[in-house]
C-alpha cells in the first residue's frame, strides 16, 4: 500500500481519487487469496458498479450478465455466513429485465451495441476540428452511411511512430475516444491517460485557442507528444507489472468492465479539467448572412419542402387514433402528458378540434413568454366561471376555483397546455398549482413536454397530483410556434430588433443629440478590439462633444444622456476609479450597420 | 379562433350553452375509435363495476390499517387537551405546561394525513375556519403572538356556548379547545422558522394552548436533526408509527389479486412491473393502485373477450349472448386453440363449427378456470407458509414473490424450489407442526370440495405427529439431530445434509419422524405440481389475465430522454423510410435537420462555435441536396440552409441541449454529457 501513496503524492487530487478506485480494484484482484481484504474491497467495487449501473440505466444485457456473474463469484464464497439480508434487497438484474426492456428494445435498431452507455455516458473530449471532419465525411458520401467514429484498427495506436504525421494524431484521438481502449494495451489505461491530461491541456492552450490552425507545426507537436505518451505509457506497465499481470490473466472480462468504469470517470474529469475551451474564434459577424429576422426566417423556411412527409403523416395518423382513448382516460381520472421529439402543438390542436369542440376548454401556450400561473387562473375565473372579483393572492384564487369545481360536479373543464415545461411554468410553485388544478375530478389536463429534463420538475407529491399517463408522440414537426418568440432564439435574430429601434429613437432626436450618440458609437467601435474597454468616461466624452460643437455645458450633455438612458440606448457603469463610464449595450455589428445606414441616408 | 397570439397565452373556448349540455358520456369514448367494439358497453360497465369494487376494497383496507393509529392519535389529543385544564399548582404540571405536546407521525402513506385533517376538521371546524379568516386579515396589519393569543381568547369566549360537541363525548366540558397545528411535511420546513415558532409559542402556551402534529416521511431522527436540543426539549413528543408501505402492499395484493373475489388477474410481467415501480421508484401504494386501474382499463379496452371477465354466474349468462364475432375471437385465442388440438377430431370439428357446442365448452372451461383459481390461491398460500420461514428464503419472503415465480413458469422446475424442498426435509418437528397448523387453517377457511380432502390429510399428518410425541421411541437421537440442524446456517446445513446422506447410505434405517416428514414434503410437492400450474396452461386464460406489459410500462414508467435520444440518433425508428436506414452510430445526411445538427454538436466539447457548427451543417446539407436537382441560385440556397440551421439550433435550445453563453462570442454551451 505504501507505493500507492507515493504515487498519490504527485498526482492531482481528483486523479488521486480515481487512482484510488483503480487501486482498490487491482489490489482486490491481486489479493484474492486474502479473504479479509477481499471483503473490504468488494464494498468499494460494488459501490462503483452500482453507481455505474444507475447511470447506465439500461446497459447491454450481455454486459450486465457478465457483471452479475462476476459479483456472484465474489459473493458466493461468504454465502454461508447466513447474513440477515432478505432478498428484498433489490436485484438489479431483475429491475432491468422488467423496467428496462423497453429502452433496450428501442435502442436495438440503431445504436444497439451499447445503447445505455451512449445515452448516459460521459462525453469524450473531442478534437476541435472533429465537427468539420464529421461534416465532410457525412457530405462526402451522400446516401451512404458514414460511421461517426471511424473505427480504426486498434493497431494504429501502437503503430503511431510509423504513421504519417497529421493523421496519426487525430486517429489516435479517435481510437482513444472509441471506448475501445480496453483492448489496446495491458497498461492500465487510466494511468496513461491521466498522464496525458495535464500535458495536452497545457499544450492545447497554446495551439488550439486560435483553433482553425491547420498548420503542420501544431500537429507535429502533438504527434511528438503522442509518441511521448506511448513511451511513457509503456514504461508504466513495466513498473506496474506485478499488479497488472494478474489482472489480465485472472478475469479479463472484469478488467474490461473496470476499465470502462474508470474510463468514464476519467473522461468526465478530463473534459472538465481544462478551464479553457478549445474552439475556433470565428464569429458570425464575419459571415455576411448572420442576421435574419423572424419574418425572413419564416419566408426562407417556407421554401423548404419538408422531407419524409408520407412517414410523418403516418406517424401522426397513428397518434390521432389515440384521441378517443385519451378522452376516455382523461374522463376516468388520469391526466395525459405527451413527450417525444417534435412539436406536439399541431397534434393537440387537432385533438382539440376533433373531440373537444363541445366542451369548455382552455388552451395554454406555455411557450408564450408572458404566460404565468396567474394568467391561467385568471382566464379560468374570469372567462370560464364568469367571476368578476379579484383575489388577494394566487392561492386564494386557486382555493376559490377548487371549491367552485367541487361544488358543481356538472362543471367540466379541459386544460390543454403546450409546453408545460416552459421557462415560465416550470417553477415549483406554478407546477404545484397546476398540479392541484389537474387533481380535481372534473378538470382534465392534457399537456406536452419537450425539455430533456422536464420530468425533474415533478417530485412524488406533484406526480401523484398530476396522475400522469405518459404517451410518446414523436412527430418531428418543427417547433415553429414554440421558438418564434424573440427570446427563444439565438443572437442572430436579436440583431435586427435593436437596429430598427435604434433608428426609430434617433430619428426623433435633434441633430445635435444624434451627433452626440454617433460620437459615442464611433468611440466604441474604435475600441472594439480592446478587451479591457469599459466605456467612455464622462469627462472625455464631454471634451469630445465640446470639440465637435455639440454641447456648450456639461449640464446639456447630462440632460441628453438622461434621455438616452431612458430609452435604454446607453448604460453607465462606475469604474474602479469611481468615474462614470458610458457604454452602448448593443453589439458592435449592429452599431456598424447603423452607422452605414445613417451615412447612406444623409 | 386561433390559439397563437403575440399578446396572450391563454385561450378559453366556451361552446354555446345548449351544446354543452349534451356532454358525451364516458362510455362512448370506450367504443369509439376502436374497430372491434364487441360488447363494448357491457365491457365498460364491467370495468366500472370491478374498479369500483376494487377501489372501495382498498379504501376500506386503508381505513382499517389507519384505524388504530388514528384512534391513538385522538386519544393523545384528548389527553394533552385535558392537561391544559388541570389547574393544579404543583410543579410538575407547570413544567409540563412549558412543553408543547407533539405527536410525530411516521407515515408511509401520503393521503393518510389528508384523511386525518378531514376528520379533525369535523371536530373543530368552527375554530379552524375562523382562525384562518382572522389570520388573513391580521397578516396585513401586525402579526404577533400576543395578538394571536388575544384573538384566541376572544374567539373562545365568543364561541364558547355554541361549540360543536358532537364528537367529544368523553370530555364534556370543552372550555378552551387547544389549537391543533398540523405540519404536514416536517422535512420541508425551514428549520429556523420552525425553531423560532416553537420557542415563541412555548412561551405563550398558557394562554394559547397549542398541539403540534408533525407528519414525517422518513425517520424520527429527523426531528433531532431539524431541531436542536434546546428546542426539542420544549416539545413533549409522542411517536406514532404507521404500517410500513411494504406490508401495506402485501395486504393490498392479498385483498385484490390473491383472491377469487375479483376475476381480473395480472400476468407475471405486469405484476413485476407494478411491484418494481413500487419498490424502486416511489413506495407509493397510490401509484400501485393507479397501475392496477390502468391495467384493468387496458384489459377491458383492448380485449373484446374481457366481457367474460366477471363473476362466474354472470359470465355464464353472458356466454349465451355472445355474438358470432366473439365466438370467432374465442376460437382465435391461442390457449383455446391449444385446447382444441388436444381434443378428439370430431370434437374439434364441433368446437370450430358448432356455436352452441362451443358455448357449452366455454362454460365448462370458465368453470374450470374458476376452480383452478380457487385451488391455486389456497395451495399458493399453503406453499408460502412452508417457504416463508426457510433460511435464506429461496422462494422469497413475501407471497408476491412466490406468486410471481409461480405465474412465470412451472415452479417445480426451478432450482430454488428444489433447494426449498431440500430445506423442508430438514425442518424440525415443532416447526413443521406449526406450519401444518397454519396450512390447515388456510384450507379450513375455504369450503371447496376438491381441496376438502387436503385439509383432512393435513389433519391426519398433525395427528400422526402428535402420536409420535406421545409414543416416544428410540428415535430421540435423530430427532435431536434434526432439531439442532435447523438453527444453523446454510453452509452447515449443506454439510450436515451430506453427512446425513452418508449416514443414510450406511444405515438405511429411517426414523419414524423422518419418514413422516418425508411424506409431508412429498404431499406438498404433489399439491404444488397439481395445482400451481402457470395460468398460460389454462385454456381461456386470456379472458382474465392482462398481459400487455409493454403498454403499461410505456404509460407509467416512460423514458422521455430515451425517446428523444432515439428520435435524434435513429430517425429510422420512427420514420420508416429506407433512405434513413443506417448502421449503428451513424446517420444519413438526408435525415431531419435537427438530427444532423444534433449529431454534429455531439462532436464538440463544452462550448460550440456557431460559425463552425453552421458551416459543418451546411456542408452536410448541401451534399444531401445535390442529389435533388434544384434550380435555385446558390446564394438563396445558402440562405435557406442557414435558416434551417437557425431553426435546428433553436429547437435544440428548446429541448435543453444547448444554451446561449457569454463566455465567448457566438458560442453556445452544451448542457449534456455523452450521447443525450
Amino acid at each position: 500500500m505504501f507505493i500507492w501513496l507515493l504515487i498519490m503524492n504527485f498526482s492531482s487530487l481528483c486523479s488521486a481519487l480515481l487512482l484510488l478506485f483503480r487501486l482498490a480494484m487491482m489490489s482486490k484482484l491481486e489479493l484474492k487469496e486474502d479473504k479479509m481484504l477481499e471483503v473490504q474491497f468488494v464494498g468499494d467495487d460494488d459501490v462503483l458498479n452500482h453507481i455505474l449501473d444507475r447511470e447506465g440505466g439500461a446497459k447491454l444485457k450481455k454486459e450486465r450478465a457478465q457483471l452479475l456473474v462476476n459479483t456472484k463469484k465474489i459473493i458466493k464464497k461468504p454465502e454461508y455466513d447466513l447474513e440477515e439480508d432478505d432478498q428484498e434487497v433489490l436485484k438489479d438484474q431483475n429491475y432491468v429485465e422488467v423496467l428496462g426492456q423497453d429502452i433496450q428494445e428501442s435502442l436495438k435498431n440503431g445504436s444497439a451495441a451499447d445503447g445505455g452507455n451512449k445515452v448516459y455516458s460521459f462525453q469524450n473530449r473531442k478534437h476541435s476540428e472533429k465537427m468539420a471532419k464529421l461534416a465532410s465525411e457525412l457530405a462526402k458520401t451522400p446516401r451512404k452511411n458514414v460511421s461517426v467514429n471511424l473505427k480504426n484498427d486498434p493497431e494504429i495506436m501502437i503503430n503511431i511512430p510509423q504513421c504519417s504525421k497529421g493523421h496519426s494524431a487525430s486517429d489516435k484521438v479517435q481510437v482513444k475516444n472509441n471506448d475501445k481502449s480496453e483492448f489496446l494495451s495491458t497498461a492500465p489505461s487510466g494511468i496513461r491517460k491521466r498522464l496525458i491530461v495535464p500535458r495536452s491541456h497545457s499544450d492545447s492552450e497554446s495551439e488550439y485557442s486560435a483553433s482553425n490552425s491547420e498548420d503542420d507545426e501544431g500537429v507535429a507537436q502533438e504527434y511528438e507528444e503522442d509518441t511521448n505518451e506511448v513511451i511513457l505509457s509503456q514504461k508504466i506497465p513495466s513498473q506496474n507489472r506485478v499488479v497488472s499481470a494478474p489482472v489480465c490473466k485472472g478475469t479479463p472480462s472484469k478488467k474490461m468492465k473496470r476499465d470502462k468504469t474508470s474510463d468514464l470517470v476519467e473522461e468526465y474529469f478530463e473534459a472538465h479539467s481544462s478551464s479553457k475551451v478549445l474552439t475556433s474564434d470565428r464569429t458570425l459577424q464575419k459571415l455576411k448572412r448572420a442576421k435574419l429576422d423572424q419574418q425572413t426566417l419564416r419566408n426562407l423556411l417556407s421554401k423548404v419542402s419538408p422531407s419524409f412527409s408520407a412517414e410523418l403523416k403516418q406517424l401522426n395518423q397513428q397518434y390521432e387514433q389515440l384521441f378517443h382513448k385519451w378522452m376516455l382516460q382523461l374522463r376516468l381520472g388520469f391526466n395525459i402528458v405527451l413527450f417525444g421529439l417534435g412539436s406536439k402543438r399541431d397534434l393537440l390542436e387537432r385533438f382539440r378540434t376533433t373531440v373537444l369542440q363541445d366542451s369548455i376548454h382552455v388552451v395554454i401556450n406555455g411557450f408564450f413568454p408572458g404566460i404565468s400561473v396567474k394568467s391561467i387562473l385568471n382566464s379560468i375565473t374570469e372567462e370560464v366561471l364568469d367571476h368578476m372579483g379579484t383575489f388577494r393572492s394566487v392561492l386564494d384564487q386557486l382555493d376559490w376555483i377548487v371549491n367552485k369545481f367541487k361544488e358543481d360536479s356538472s362543471l367540466e373543464l379541459f386544460l390543454l397546455i403546450h409546453n408545460l415545461d416552459s421557462q415560465m411554468l416550470r417553477g415549483d410553485k406554478s407546477q404545484q398549482i397546476i398540479g392541484q388544478l389537474s387533481s380535481l375530478r372534473n378538470i382534465y389536463l392534457i399537456a406536452s413536454i419537450d425539455h430533456l429534463n422536464a420530468p425533474l420538475m415533478w417530485d412524488h407529491a406533484k406526480q401523484s397530483l398530476y396522475n400522469w399517463l405518459w404517451y410518446e408522440t414523436t412527430t418531428y414537426s418543427p417547433y415553429t410556434e414554440e421558438t418564434s418568440y424573440e427570446n427563444s432564439l439565438l443572437v442572430k435574430q436579436s440583431g435586427s430588433l435593436p437596429l430598427s429601434s435604434l433608428t426609430h429613437v434617433l430619428r426623433s432626436l435633434t441633430p445635435n443629440a444624434r451627433g452626440i450618440f454617433r460620437l459615442l458609437i464611433k468611440y466604441q467601435l474604435d475600441n472594439q478590439d480592446n478587451p479591457s474597454y469599459i466605456g467612455l468616461s464622462f469627462q472625455d466624452f464631454y471634451q469630445q462633444c465640446r470639440e465637435a460643437f455639440l454641447v456648450n455645458s456639461d449640464l446639456t450633455l447630462r440632460a441628453q444622456l438622461t434621455e438616452f438612458r431612458d430609452h435604454k440606448l446607453i448604460r453607465t457603469k462606475k469604474g474602479t476609479d469611481g468615474v462614470e463610464y458610458l457604454l452602448i449595450p448593443v453589439d458592435n455589428g449592429t452599431l456598424t450597420d447603423f452607422l452605414e445606414k445613417e451615412e447612406e441616408e444623409s | 379562433m386561433a390559439t397563437s397570439s403575440v399578446s396572450k397565452g391563454c385561450f378559453v373556448f366556451k361552446p354555446n350553452f345548449k351544446k354543452r349540455k349534451i356532454s358525451v358520456p364516458v362510455e362512448d369514448y370506450f367504443n369509439k375509435g376502436k374497430n372491434e367494439s364487441e360488447d363494448s358497453k357491457l365491457r365498460f360497465e364491467t370495468y366500472q363495476l370491478i374498479w369500483q369494487q376494487m377501489k372501495s376494497e382498498t379504501e376500506q383496507l386503508q381505513e382499517e390499517l389507519n384505524k388504530n393509529l388514528f384512534n391513538s392519535l385522538i386519544e393523545f389529543l384528548q389527553q394533552s387537551y385535558s392537561g391544559f385544564h388541570k389547574n393544579s399548582r404543583d410543579w410538575g404540571c407547570q413544567i409540563k405546561l412549558r412543553e408543547i405536546p407533539t405527536a410525530a407521525l411516521i407515515l408511509d402513506m401520503k393521503h393518510f394525513l389528508q384523511k386525518l385533517v378531514s376528520k379533525l376538521m369535523n371536530c373543530c371546524v368552527d375554530e379552524e375556519s375562523k382562525e384562518e379568516s382572522i389570520q388573513v386579515t391580521q397578516k396585513k396589519t401586525f402579526c404577533s403572538m400576543d395578538s394571536l393569543s388575544s384573538w384566541y381568547m376572544s374567539v373562545t369566549q365568543k364561541t364558547d356556548p355554541k361549540l360543536p360537541r358532537k364528537k367529544r363525548t368523553s370530555s364534556s366540558q370543552w372550555q378552551s379547545p387547544p389549537v391543533v397545528l398540523i405540519l404536514k411535511d416536517l422535512e420541508s420546513f425551514t428549520t429556523k422558522v420552525l425553531q423560532d415558532f416553537i420557542i415563541i409559542s412555548s412561551q405563550h402556551l398558557h394562554e394559547f394552548p397549542l398541539i403540534l402534529i408533525f407528519g414525517i416521511a422518513t425517520s424520527p431522527i429527523i426531528i433531532h436533526r431539524l431541531l436542536p436540543h434546546a428546542v426539542s426539549s420544549l416539545l413533549c413528543i409522542e411517536l406514532f408509527q404507521s404500517l410500513s408501505c411494504k406490508e401495506h402492499l402485501t395486504t393490498v395484493l392479498d385483498k385484490l389479486l390473491l383472491t377469487t373475489q375479483f376475476p381480473f388477474k395480472l400476468s407475471e410481467k405486469v405484476l413485476q412491473i407494478l411491484t418494481n415501480i413500487f419498490l424502486y421508484h416511489d413506495f407509493s401504494i397510490q401509484n400501485f393502485i393507479k397501475g392496477l386501474q390502468l391495467s384493468l382499463l387496458e384489459h377491458f379496452y383492448s380485449q373484446p373477450l374481457s366481457v367474460l371477465c366477471c363473476n362466474l354466474s354472470e359470465a355464464k349468462r353472458r356466454i349465451n349472448f355472445l355474438s358470432e364475432n366473439q365466438c370467432e375471437n374465442i376460437r382465435r385465442l391461442p390457449s383455446f386453440r391449444r385446447h382444441v388440438e388436444k381434443q378428439a377430431s370430431e370434437k374439434q370439428v364441433a368446437l370450430l363449427t358448432n356455436e352452441r357446442f362451443l358455448k357449452e365448452e366455454i362454460q365448462s372451461l370458465l368453470e374450470n378456470l374458476h376452480v383452478y383459481h380457487t385451488n391455486y390461491f389456497l395451495v399458493l398460500r399453503c406453499l408460502h407458509q412452508f417457504t416463508s420461514s426457510l433460511p435464506k428464503y429461496p422462494l422469497g419472503r413475501q407471497i408476491r414473490e412466490l406468486y410471481c415465480t409461480c405465474l412465470e413458469k412451472n415452479i417445480w422446475d426451478s432450482e430454488e424450489y428444489a433447494s426449498a424442498l431440500q430445506l423442508l426435509r430438514m425442518l424440525a418437528k415443532d416447526e413443521l407442526m406449526t406450519i401444518l397448523q397454519k396450512c390447515f387453517k388456510v384450507f379450513k377457511s375455504s369450503s371447496e370440495k376438491q381441496l376438502g380432502s387436503t385439509a383432512k390429510r393435513i389433519e391426519e399428518f398433525l395427528a400422526q405427529f402428535q402420536s409420535l410425541d406421545e409414543a416416544k421411541e428410540e428415535e430421540d437421537t435423530s430427532g435431536l439431530q434434526s432439531k439442532g440442524l435447523q438453527k444453523t446456517d446454510l453452509y452447515h446445513l449443506q454439510k450436515s445434509l451430506l453427512e446425513m446422506k452418508e449416514l443414510r447410505r450406511t444405515s438405511k434405517k429411517q426414523t419414524r419422524f423422518e419418514a413422516l416428514r418425508e411424506k409431508v414434503v412429498n404431499f406438498i410437492d404433489s399439491l404444488v405440481r397439481e395445482y400451481l400450474l402457470p395460468p398460460e396452461t389454462q385454456p381461456l386464460h386470456e379472458v382474465m389475465y392482462f398481459s400487455a406489459a409493454h403498454t403499461l410500462r410505456a404509460h407509467l414508467n416512460a423514458a422521455p430522454r430515451i425517446a428523444l435520444h432515439t428520435a435524434l440518433n435513429n430517425p429510422y425508428y420512427y420514420l420508416k423510410n429506407e433512405a434513413l436506414k443506417s448502421e449503428e452510430g451513424c446517420i444519413p445526411n438526408v435525415a431531419p435537420d435537427i438530427c444532423i445538427a444534433y449529431k454534429l454538436h455531439l462532436e464538440c466539447s463544452r462550448l460550440i462555435n456557431l460559425v463552425d457548427w453552421s458551416e459543418a451543417f451546411a456542408t452536410v446539407v448541401t451534399a444531401a441536396e445535390k442529389m435533388d436537382a434544384n434550380s435555385i441560385t446558390s446564394e438563396e440556397r445558402n440562405e435557406i440552409i442557414h435558416a434551417r440551421f437557425i431553426r435546428a439550433v433553436s429547437e435544440l435550445e428548446l429541448l435543453g441541449f444547448i444554451k446561449p453563453t457569454k463566455q465567448k462570442t457566438d458560442h453556445v454551451a452544451r448542457l449534456t454529457w455523452g450521447g443525450c
